[in-house]
């Protein structure tokens, strides 16, 4: 027969079976090679400190950078606490403010025509550059420095989300109004969804943008945060503490993308991802 | 070959549509381009036509105006009789080159799109949209999404949608165009069975003459550019066609004369 259905997928999936084992064999499947190059670069990052090529204070070994955990001093939970705060509260509004302004956008063209050369203006503005101004106008703290993740993440994802709401394609716009649907059935049945794919390609970038940009808020002037502790650490060359740190700053950057990723395939078809 | 007594008698004293002399133009740039120039034809209630011309000919803007997505320039259109009334943006059913199936729902809730844009009952519409599933062969598909599925079972999902609102006229556009020889030929033959069973007008357009040949009840050819009638040829052939009648000698007569009015013979 020639159009016998596609190799289907769910025939790859493993049967339910609610032995332990089972389970053990489907997660290491599944991350078994991530898991195991992770590891490598841990046992690469062991073997050239114990080799004594590289000065400690260069490179410190994986066991001193995690013992400094152990220091209440660092105050990593805190430090790491508002980080977080100012990463996802950053992101959550930008990625807010994209979707709505994209949005809008696709439904007033003459809102856009006005507007867009001014945020794409905006956008030129370095972020970075912004920085010594924000802290003239609000002060040390978390509000800045979410601000500037805010407008560092939030060009990316109204650019993809602009597009995705354009994408509809002519032929269903035809079979929508062929049948005099409206304006409103339209983009809730077809060109949101359709969009969905979009707006997450344009959120993964914006939650990676995120980060940087309040650990560069922290550089920059805040009294608390991982940013300003690996300023503080760095005038002692405590290199096991800037690498605890950096190894945190990646863990929040990392369980924000967790949440995107969990959204996206809680919101999207696998067959429609882009990215 | 059953004798000419048995083919499908066409009622043309009150035809289902009615195009005279329509002519279709649009301003671009300061200049006026002529997509459909005086195109008159009628078509009864339950006919097959086959619209054929060469490629970008103006056959879809044809289609267009009658599922009533373009507005005519010139001329009269008019569809439904006092026996077979239709309602505009009701009664229109649309297959186009791709399946156009929305890839985030299932089948089932691809083929009922039509059925909640127009806001009908919802239960009565999942039990006919199972009965249409399975009349065009995708029983038990129902819950898959579109990527698991092949080009043709896609095609067949996207004629199922087509009518699951009961339209009176189903409007397709190269529906196969995109699909293999064989594929092809298969969905013609199911296509002409859907037609049998449903008793459906459908507007077929295709710039593949043997195609229109073998599923019209009449071919209305119209050249290129812009869209002008040629011919309005009624093919008598018997309704229920199988693909050897494509080796038949008057099969070809209609084929050949198709191409000679198109120039390409």
């Amino acid at each position: 027969m020639s159009d016998a259905p596609v190799a289907s997928q769910a025939a790859l999936r493993f049967p339910e079976n609610p032995s332990s084992w089972h389970s053990v064999a489907i997660f290491a499947s599944r991350y078994g090679y991530a898991i195991a190059s992770h590891l490598l670069i841990l046992l690469v990052w062991q073997l050239v400190v114990v080799s004594g090529s590289v000065p400690s204070f260069i490179l410190p070994s994986p066991q001193a950078t995690l013992a400094t955990l152990a220091d209440p001093s660092y105050r990593w939970f805190s430090n790491t606490m508002t980080t977080a705060a100012e990463v996802y509260g950053g992101y959550t509004l930008g990625a807010a403010t994209a979707i709505v302004l994209a949005l809008l956008f696709s439904w007033v063209r003459s809102l856009e025509k006005l507007t867009m050369p001014a945020v794409v203006s905006f956008n030129m503005i370095p972020k970075v550059a912004m920085g010594p101004l924000m802290i003239v106008w609000f002060k040390y703290g978390i509000g800045p420095n979410m601000l500037i993740a805010f407008s560092i993440c939030f060009f990316p994802i109204l650019l993809t989300s602009l597009r995705g709401l354009r994408e509809v394609d002519p032929d269903l716009l035809d079979l929508v109004n062929s049948l005099n649907g409206s304006r409103w059935q339209l983009f809730i049945k077809i060109q949101l969804p359709s969009a969905l794919p979009y707006i997450f390609s344009g959120m993964k970038v914006g939650a990676i943008l995120a980060v940087a940009g309040a650990i560069v808020g922290e550089f920059l002037g805040s009294d608390r945060g991982l940013g300003y502790l690996m300023m503080q650490v760095q005038v002692g060359l405590d290199t096991p503490a800037m690498f605890m740190a950096l190894l945190l700053i990646t863990l929040v950057g990392m369980s924000l993308y967790g949440v995107v990723l969990l959204l996206e395939r809680l919101l999207v078809t696998r067959d429609a991802r882009l990215v | 070959m059953p004798a000419l007594s048995d083919l499908p008698k066409v009622e043309t004293a009150s035809p289902f549509i009615r195009l005279s002399n329509v002519s279709k133009s649009y301003a671009r740039g300061g200049t006026e381009l002529i997509a459909v120039s005086d195109v008159s034809f009628e078509i009864a209630a339950g006919e097959f036509v086959s619209l054929v011309g060469p490629s970008g000919c103006g056959k879809t803007t044809v289609l267009k105006i009658l599922a009533g997505l373009h507005p005519h320039t010139q001329g009269e259109v008019s569809i439904g009789t006092p026996a077979t009334p239709f309602t505009p943006g009701r009664d229109v059913g649309m297959v186009f080159q791709q399946a156009m199936l929305l890839k985030w729902r299932t089948i089932l809730d691809n083929v009922l799109l039509p059925a909640e844009i127009l806001g009908l009952p919802r239960k009565e519409c999942i039990e006919r949209a199972h009965e249409l599933l399975a009349m065009v062969g995708l029983k038990g598909f129902e819950t898959q999404h579109p990527y698991q599925l092949s080009g043709g079972m896609q095609q067949r999902a996207a004629i199922a949608r087509a009518l699951i609102h009961d339209p009176k006229l189903l409007l397709m556009d190269e529906p196969f165009g995109a699909l293999d020889a064989l594929t092809r030929d298969k969905m013609n033959l199911e296509l002409l069975n859907i037609w049998r069973k449903s008793g459906k007008t459908i507007v077929f357009v295709t710039h593949d003459i043997p195609e229109a040949v073998f599923l019209g009840t009449r071919a209305i050819v119209l050249t290129a550019r812009p869209a002008r009638m040629c011919d309005n040829i009624p093919i008598l052939l018997p309704p229920d066609r199988t693909l050897d009648i494509r080796t038949h000698e008057s099969f070809g007569s209609y084929a050949r004369k198709i191409y000679q009015l198109l120039d390409v013979a």
